[in-house]
């Protein structure tokens, strides 16, 4: 008999591109579990059960082995740094993480950088050999280099539009992001033929969509 | 950071109070029971090593390495598994012993974490090392044994992934000769378990189909018996063929020991050990998150050591067993307790040491010269971590 496979679910911008992805692999989620409130859903049909969990909260749901599987952004990944598999790219909720500041600016005594992802922030700028101090900000990032905050963001930039909106310049662009299946160590080994076939169908679609998008 | 409260303890230890002693102490009893019927002797080492024997040799990250200093300034460690102290001992104490050692151990180990919860600083290790033989036959001896103590300490429900880090290497020498840099990179990926991100380096290389096909194909053996094979049909370079001959020779002998329905063959699976040269597994208990048991064959770690032989072993994570099985309550014997007065109390005591000689608990308490007899000045029971109750409650007044 098959196990249920327990799926940490991006609440949010991801979720329901997620949920349609499922749907496109041909795994019959009902369409009301994009509305719902709850935060576990039992879908026995499927062989699963959703957990709705904040973004940045899936990989400890599924290094601790709470969650056998989830579906999460890059960007939460390489800030989080989890010991979990990354199984497959989904293609969707394509963005990029991205240096951003002021049309004008120029190097300062001491430059500053805000930022919702510290980690993944002042890994890039050690790399570039460059001496910043990092600010973590928890939301509206983009203010900080309007009021004086810090000189320069690292953020995720989907559109730009935000960016353009409050006179910002997107300066250069660290990684792409796409949403991300990864996996728990022991689930993938424990459920090995369910994370298998999951792994198959998704992938299937995704090539089928990607040649759709791409025309 | 403020200063530590008094009843605060550094982030990583615990404190096991008696009833996960008990069952701790249990785990590991039967463990090293289960060890000593095949054949495999206890031996203890130092807590502290040297950081430029032990602490280099062991495969831990520098950055994980707990690290100290001595009065005359030399760096030491404390022990981060017992793979490499006893590969001291045995370039040492035992470099005259005749071939194969098996030898078993239990002991606490430390790791350097980050500020970060859920990872311990310090655990404990049950696990044996096999000395001195590098038959197929070895490797599947520490594989059923290491079945055989999960199965001891109580695990029901568990897997063993077996790899080999020759296929690996086999097919990264067949595909991209003389590219080392590129090799290193693609293990990166695998150590990661990034998978996305091997992907990724080999779409980044520019190789022609084939090549592509069977670097992507590796993503894909997993499972049972039938995996040799098609490993084979994907590289065919002779360090590749050896190491997946070498696994079914070991499933073999598996297969005789009939453990074989809990193994599986995994050959995306790199040790996190960078010592492993051969073998290597990995145990996972149905409840638990992370694994229970490590293992695998460690060729030049010795050497290093000044005593070139080849070696395999394995080790269970115990204290995390402990979190894990849950159905095995243990039914202790109460205590039995015996009150006296003054006057009574060579009585009490002699009727103590009788108990005890037969093997019983038993514990024994004064009642005071003001309280006159009853319950008066018994010992409270009710919503105490320690005490159980009694088997039965002697006064003598």
């Amino acid at each position: 008999m098959a196990e249920t496979l327990k799926v940490a679910m991006p609440k949010g911008r991801i979720y329901k591109k997620a949920s349609a992805l499922f749907r496109s692999a041909g795994l019959p989620i009902p369409l009301d579990v994009d509305e719902t409130r709850k935060l576990v859903i039992s879908l026995p049909e499927a062989g699963m059960e959703f957990i709705l969990a904040k973004p940045v909260d899936v990989p400890t749901y599924v290094e601790y082995g709470v969650a056998d599987i989830g579906i999460v952004g890059k960007d939460v990944l390489m800030e989080e740094n989890k010991d979990v598999y990354e199984l497959l790219d989904l293609g969707i909720a394509r963005c990029r993480m991205s240096v951003i500041g002021l049309p004008d600016w120029k190097p300062g005594i001491t430059q500053r950088v805000a930022t919702k992802y510290p980690n993944v922030a002042s890994q890039y700028f050690r790399e570039q050999g460059q001496q910043v101090e990092v600010v973590k900000l928890n939301g509206s990032i983009e203010l900080a280099p309007l009021i004086g905050l810090a000189d320069r963001i690292v953020d995720m930039v989907e559109t730009g539009q935000t960016l353009k909106e409050n006179g910002l310049v997107e300066m250069t662009s660290i990684f792409e992001i796409t949403s991300r299946l990864i996996a728990n160590r022991v689930s993938y080994r424990m459920k090995n033929d369910e994370i298998q076939a999951l792994c198959d169908r998704l992938h299937k679609a995704i090539m089928s969509e990607g040649a759709h998008v791409s025309r | 950071m403020s200063k530590p409260k008094g009843f605060e303890k550094p982030a990583g230890v615990r404190d096991y109070l008696p009833h996960a002693v008990t069952k701790l102490r249990r785990i590991e009893r039967e463990v090293l029971a289960c060890m000593d019927r095949w054949g495999y002797r206890q031996i203890m080492t130092p807590t502290m090593e040297y950081y430029d024997t032990v602490g280099v040799a062991s495969s831990t990250s520098d950055q994980k390495l707990f690290k100290l200093l001595n009065k005359r300034g030399t760096t030491m460690v404390l022990r981060s598994d017992l793979t490499a102290p006893i590969a001291r001992v045995m370039s040492s104490l035992l470099k005259d012993e005749p071939l194969p050692v098996r030898l078993s151990y239990h002991a606490n180990v430390f790791r350097a974490i980050e500020e970060e919860a859920g990872r311990e600083a310090e655990f404990f290790q049950t696990g044996v090392e096999l000395v001195g033989d590098d038959s197929p036959e070895a490797d599947a001896e520490v594989i059923a044994l290491a079945i055989e103590s999960l199965k001891a300490a109580g695990v029901e429900r568990f897997k063993i992934a077996m790899g080999h880090m020759g296929y690996l290497n086999g097919l990264l020498q067949q595909v991209l000769p003389e590219r080392a840099e590129d090799q290193e990179s693609l293990k990166e990926d695998l150590l990661n378990r990034d998978y996305v991100g091997y992907r990724n380096t080999i779409a980044s290389l520019q190789l022609a189909p084939r090549q592509q096909e069977q670097l992507e194909g590796i993503l894909r053996l997993r499972g049972g018996r039938e995996i040799a094979g098609q490993a084979l049909e994907i590289s065919s370079n002779d360090l590749a063929r050896a190491s997946i001959e070498h696994l079914c020779k070991v499933w073999e002998v598996l297969e005789a020991y009939d453990v074989s329905r809990h193994v599986l063959f995994d050959l995306t699976m790199l040790g996190d050990f960078s010592y492993y040269t051969g073998m290597t597994f990995e145990g996972y208990a149905a409840e638990l998150g992370s694994p229970v048991a490590s293992g695998g064959r460690y060729d030049k770690l010795l050497q290093q050591f000044g005593r070139a032989v080849p070696a395999t072993g394995f080790a269970i994570k115990t204290n995390r067993i402990l979190d894990g099985v849950q159905g095995s309550e243990i039914v202790e014997d109460l205590p039995v307790l015996i009150r006296y007065t003054a006057s009574y109390r060579k009585k009490g005591l002699a009727k103590a040491a009788d108990l005890r000689a037969q093997g019983h608990t038993v514990i024994t308490s004064i009642i005071p010269d003001h309280a006159n007899g009853g319950d008066e000045g018994a010992p409270v029971i009710s919503g105490s971590l320690l005490h159980r109750g009694y088997r039965e409650i002697i006064t003598l007044q």
